[in-house]
C-alpha cells in the first residue's frame, strides 16, 4: 500500500468515524445521567432526512443542520418522557424509538430518494495547518463538523472531570438518591442530557445526509447508531476513548470503500460488513471483563429514579 | 432539664436564634399504598436539644424524618420552621431551611472522593472543581467536630464508620441547623458509637438541634434531653423530659406491653466437630482477597458469633459455607465430608441452612407468590415434583404448613412475597429452612430490621436448633445479641480471624477494639 492511499484512507476514516463519534458522545452523556438511550440509530435517521429535507427546501446548511438537531432531540424527548417521567423499561423504549426512527423516516423520506443535498459540507482546508506533511493532510483538511468534533471531544472530557456540573452528572449517573438528597435534580438533568444525547445523534445522522453520503435513502445510517452505543462500553464512557473507537471503525470503514472502488475481487457485501465485524470484535474483547465486573458502567445506568422508593 | 434553659436567653452566635422551638411537624399523615406510615403525628424540638426519636422497626421513625428532610411528601400535616410554615418539595428546600439528614442507607456517591462528595449540590461554588481548597475546609470543619476524613479518598474505600462521619460533615458543611441522623449507631463499633455521641453533644451545644433515631433504649437514655416515642405509624409520647422516663417506661411506650424477656443462655453444649474450616481463602467480586486463610471449627449444638465492621469478609464466609461462591483454597468439612466447593443446592441438600442479610434478594422472590419461594429448595423432590412435572395440591400444602409454623398472620401460598413486612417473611424462611432439617445454620443479620416480637420469634428459633444439636455459624452486627446468643464470638478483621474468645471473656470494648484491628493481647490486661 503506498503512502498516498494511506493518507487518503486515514481522511476517509475521520469522516466516517465522525458520524459515530458525534453520537457516540451524546450516548456517554445520555448513560452518564443514567439513561440508556438504544434509540440512537432512530435519532440519527431523524437527523439525517429532516437535515436532508431542510436542506432541499431551503439551501441553508446552517438551517439544515439546526433542524437535524431538533428532530434528534424530539425523538430523545419521547424517550426521556417513556422512560425518565413514566419510568418505563429504558431497553424496550429504545428499541422502539430504534424501529420508528427507521420505518418513519422511510415512509416521509420517499419523495426525497436519489435527489443530492444541494447544499453540502464543504472541505475546508485550515490555513498553515494543512501545510503540515501526513498530520495535516489528514486532520486538517477537513469540514466544520470534524474540526467541531476536535473541539467537542476535550470540552466535554473537561466538563465530565473537572466542572461541577459534570460532577452533578456523574453523580446522578451513579447515585441518584444520593444527587437528590444534595438538593440536584434527577429528573432534569437526566431530561437535559438525553435530549443533548438525542441532539448529537441527529448531527451525526445530518452529516451523512449532507455531507458523507450526501443524499437522502431510507435505513442509510446502516446501523452506525447501534456501533456508538457499542463504542460507549469500549470507551469506557469517556470521550477520548470513544473518539479512538469511532477513528478505528472509520478507518475499517474508508480500507473497504477503497477496496471496491479498486476491485479487489472480494464481494462487495463481505467489505460492507468489514467495519461492522471489527468492531464488535475490538468491543467484545476490549470490554468483556469491564462489563463482567461492571468497572467503570455508571451504576444506575437502565434504573428509573423515583424518590420515594423504598431504599 | 431542657438544654434550651441552659442556653441563656442571648441569641447564639451559630444559628443567630435565641433559643426556643426549632421546628414543628404538626398532624402529619403519610400513607405508602395501604400502609399507614404515619398517622396524625405531631413533633416538635427545640434549638440546642438533642431530641430522641424513639420507635420499633416499621413504626414510621424514618417516614417521619424524611419528610422533614424533603424527601416524601406528607398526605397532610403542617411544617414550621422557627415557627414560620414552611412548604418542602424537595431536598433542596430542606436544605435551604438549615435541615441535614443523615439517611440510614447512607447517600454518597462510591465511585466519587469525600471532597467531590461534599461539593455536590453545594450552591454558590464556582463551575471550575476546585478540589484543593473543598479539601482545605473539610480539614477544618473534621477538625472543630472531631470527624476524622481524609478529604482525598474515595468514598468506596472507607469503613462505615468513616462513611458516616463524610456524611455528617456534609450536613454541617452546608449549614445544618438541624440535623438528622437516622439508627446512626446500627453500624459502629463500640468505641465509635461513643465518639458519635460526644459529637452530637458537641453539636447540639453550639445551639443546633439534633434529632436522634433510634430503637436502642440504652443510647436513647445516654444522649437525648427529651424523646418522642411512635409506634405503628401513631404518636405515644411527645417530647418526653428523659430525665423523667425509665427505661421500662420506655419499652412499655414503644411495643405496647412490657419487653420480652431476654433469653437466657443455655448451658455449653460441646457436640462433635460439626462445620469445619480449614485455611479457607476466597475472593470478593472485585477479585481482591475477602477471606484470608480462616480456620474455625463448630460442633454440634454450638452457636459461633461472628463479630465485625461490615466488609470485612463476612458475606463471603456466608456465601463460601452455603455454596454460593466458589473458596480460592482451603477446605470445608461438614461432619467428615469434605464439601468445598458444593454449590448451593448440594450445601442444602448436605444439611446447611441459610437465613440471607437480603430476605428478598436470596432468601424469597418478591414479585411471585409464597408458594414459589416456598418451594425453591424442594421442587424437584417428592412429593412436590412428580415427574416434570410440579405436584400443586402438596405445593399448597406444603406452603400451608410453612405459614402455620410460625403463625405468618394473614399470609397464604397465593400471597406476594414483597408485601409481607420484615417480620413475616423473616418467619416464613425459618420455617422453610427449617423444613429441610438442617444440621447447620448460617445466619446473617436475621433480627435485623424486625420489630421486638418478630426478633424474639428468631432468637428463640436458633436457640432451640442449636438444642437440638445444630451447629450455628451467627454473622450479626448487633453486639448485643451476638454476646447474648453465642458460645463464642469470633471477630473477622480484614479477612482473617482475629480471635474466637468464650462467651464468658468476651466482652464489647474488648471485642470493638479487635474489630477495628486494633487490639492487641497485651493490652487488655489494663
Ligand atoms: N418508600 C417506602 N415505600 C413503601 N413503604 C414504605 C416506604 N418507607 C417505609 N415504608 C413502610 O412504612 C412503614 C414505616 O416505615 P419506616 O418509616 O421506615 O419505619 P422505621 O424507620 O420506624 O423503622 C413500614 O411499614 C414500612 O414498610
Ligand atoms: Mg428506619
Amino acid at each position: 500500500m503506498n503512502g498516498e492511499l494511506l493518507i487518503s484512507i486515514c481522511v476517509a476514516a475521520i469522516a466516517s468515524g465522525t458520524s459515530i463519534l458525534l453520537p457516540a458522545l451524546g450516548e456517554i452523556l445520555a448513560e452518564r445521567s443514567g439513561v440508556l438511550n438504544l434509540g440512537v440509530e432512530g435519532m440519527m435517521l431523524m437527523g439525517a432526512l429532516f437535515g436532508y429535507i431542510a436542506d432541499v427546501e431551503t439551501g441553508n446548511l446552517g438551517l439544515a443542520l439546526a433542524v437535524a438537531i431538533l428532530a434528534g432531540a424530539l425523538l430523545a424527548l419521547i424517550h426521556a418522557f417513556v422512560t425518565i417521567t413514566l419510568r418505563a423499561n429504558q431497553i424496550v423504549s429504545g428499541l422502539a424509538i430504534s424501529l420508528f426512527g427507521g420505518g418513519f423516516t422511510a415512509f416521509i423520506g420517499k419523495p426525497f430518494v436519489g435527489s443530492v443535498a444541494p447544499a453540502q459540507l464543504e472541505r475546508i482546508p485550515l490555513p498553515g495547518l494543512a501545510g503540515i506533511p501526513v498530520l495535516g493532510q489528514v486532520l486538517f483538511t477537513q469540514d466544520p463538523i470534524v474540526y467541531g468534533s476536535f473541539v467537542l471531544v476535550p470540552l466535554m472530557a473537561y466538563f465530565i472531570y473537572r466542572t461541577r456540573p459534570g460532577l452533578s452528572l456523574r453523580a446522578v449517573g451513579e447515585s441518584p438518591a444520593t444527587a437528590d438528597a444534595m438538593g440536584l435534580s434527577v429528573i432534569s438533568r437526566r431530561y437535559l442530557y438525553t435530549l443533548a444525547g438525542g441532539a448529537l445523534a441527529g448531527v451525526g445522522g445530518a452529516y451523512l445526509s449532507l455531507f458523507y453520503t450526501p443524499t437522502w435513502i431510507d435505513g442509510m445510517t446502516a446501523g452506525r447508531g447501534w456501533i456508538a452505543v457499542g463504542l460507549v462500553v469500549f470507551g469506557v464512557w469517556d470521550p477520548w476513548r470513544a473518539m479512538a473507537g469511532a477513528y478505528l471503525f472509520g478507518f475499517v470503514d474508508g480500507f473497504q470503500l477503497r477496496a471496491q472502488a479498486l476491485g479487489s475481487g472480494i464481494p462487495q457485501f463481505f467489505l460492507n460488513m468489514l467495519p461492522y465485524i471489527f468492531t464488535i470484535v475490538v468491543v467484545a474483547i476490549a470490554s468483556g471483563e469491564r462489563v463482567q465486573k461492571r468497572l467503570g458502567v455508571p451504576t444506575a445506568l437502565g434504573q428509573p429514579y423515583w424518590r420515594e422508593e423504598r431504599t | 432539664m431542657a438544654a434550651a434553659s441552659d442556653e441563656g436567653m442571648s441569641p447564639h452566635p451559630a444559628t443567630g436564634h435565641l433559643p426556643g422551638t426549632a421546628l414543628a411537624m404538626v398532624g402529619i399523615d403519610k400513607h405508602f399504598g395501604e400502609v399507614l406510615a404515619n398517622a396524625s403525628v405531631d413533633f416538635s424540638a427545640r434549638w440546642g436539644e438533642v431530641h430522641a426519636l424513639l420507635g420499633e422497626n416499621g413504626a414510621g421513625k424514618s417516614t417521619l424524618m424524611s419528610i422533614l428532610a424533603g424527601l416524601y411528601r406528607p398526605d397532610n400535616g403542617q411544617l414550621l420552621v422557627d415557627g414560620q410554615p414552611v412548604v418542602l418539595h424537595s431536598p433542596k428546600d430542606a436544605i435551604k431551611h438549615g435541615i441535614g439528614m443523615v439517611y440510614q442507607h447512607y447517600r454518597l456517591v462510591p465511585s466519587q472522593t469525600v471532597t467531590e462528595n461534599m461539593l455536590l449540590g453545594l450552591p454558590g461554588a464556582p463551575l471550575r472543581l476546585d478540589t484543593r481548597r473543598a479539601a482545605r475546609d473539610i480539614e477544618e470543619l473534621s477538625e472543630r467536630y472531631q470527624l476524622r476524613v481524609d478529604p482525598y479518598r474515595p468514598v468506596w474505600q472507607l469503613s462505615v464508620g468513616e462513611q458516616q462521619r463524610v456524611e455528617i460533615l456534609k450536613a454541617l458543611h452546608r449549614g445544618a441547623r438541624i440535623l438528622i441522623l437516622d439508627e446512626p449507631t446500627a453500624v459502629l463499633t463500640p468505641q465509635e458509637a461513643d465518639a458519635l455521641m460526644r459529637t452530637i453533644r458537641h453539636i447540639a451545644s453550639e445551639g443546633r438541634t439534633v434529632i436522634f433515631i433510634s430503637h436502642k433504649l440504652e443510647e436513647v437514655r445516654s444522649v437525648a434531653d427529651r424523646v418522642t416515642v411512635l409506634r405503628a405509624g401513631r404518636l405515644v409520647g411527645s417530647g418526653l423530659d428523659m430525665a423523667e422516663m425509665s427505661a421500662r417506661d420506655l419499652a412499655r411506650l414503644m411495643v405496647g406491653t412490657d419487653l420480652p424477656g431476654r433469653i437466657r443462655p443455655r448451658p455449653r453444649a460441646s457436640g462433635a466437630p460439626r462445620l469445619t474450616l480449614r485455611r479457607l481463602c476466597a475472593l470478593d467480586d472485585r477479585g481482591l482477597q475477602a477471606l484470608r486463610s480462616v480456620d474455625l471449627t463448630i460442633h454440634a449444638g454450638e452457636i459461633v458469633g461472628v463479630a465485625g465492621v461490615a466488609g470485612n469478609g463476612q458475606r463471603e464466609l456466608a456465601q463460601v459455607l452455603t455454596g454460593m461462591r466458589k473458596p480460592a483454597s482451603g477446605q470445608v468439612f461438614l461432619d467428615d465430608i469434605d464439601v468445598t466447593g458444593a454449590g448451593a443446592r448440594q450445601m442444602a441438600l448436605a444439611g446447611v441452612a441459610h437465613i440471607p442479610e437480603d430476605r428478598l434478594g436470596e432468601g424469597l422472590v418478591g414479585n411471585l407468590p409464597l408458594l414459589d419461594s416456598a418451594l425453591m429448595k424442594s421442587y424437584y423432590q417428592p412429593p412436590i415434583s412428580s415427574g416434570p412435572f410440579l405436584n400443586l395440591k402438596s405445593a399448597v400444602q406444603f406452603t400451608r404448613g410453612l405459614i402455620a409454623r410460625f403463625n405468618v398472620a394473614g399470609a397464604t401460598p397465593r400471597t406476594i412475597a414483597r408485601l409481607l413486612s420484615g417480620g413475616q417473611l423473616q418467619r416464613f424462611l425459618l420455617a422453610r429452612e427449617m423444613s429441610m432439617q438442617p444440621r447447620a445454620i448460617v445466619a446473617v443479620h436475621p433480627t435485623r430490621g424486625l420489630d421486638v416480637a418478630a426478633t424474639h420469634t428468631v432468637q428463640e428459633w436458633l436457640m432451640s436448633c442449636s438444642g437440638e444439636g445444630c451447629a450455628l455459624l451467627l454473622i450479626s452486627e448487633d453486639l448485643d445479641e451476638l454476646l447474648q446468643l453465642s458460645d463464642r464470638v469470633a471477630v473477622l478483621y480484614e479477612g482473617s480471624i482475629v480471635a474466637a474468645v468464650d462467651r464468658e471473656e468476651a466482652d464489647r470494648e474488648r471485642i470493638g477494639l479487635m474489630m477495628i484491628g486494633s487490639y492487641q493481647p497485651d493490652q487488655v490486661a489494663v
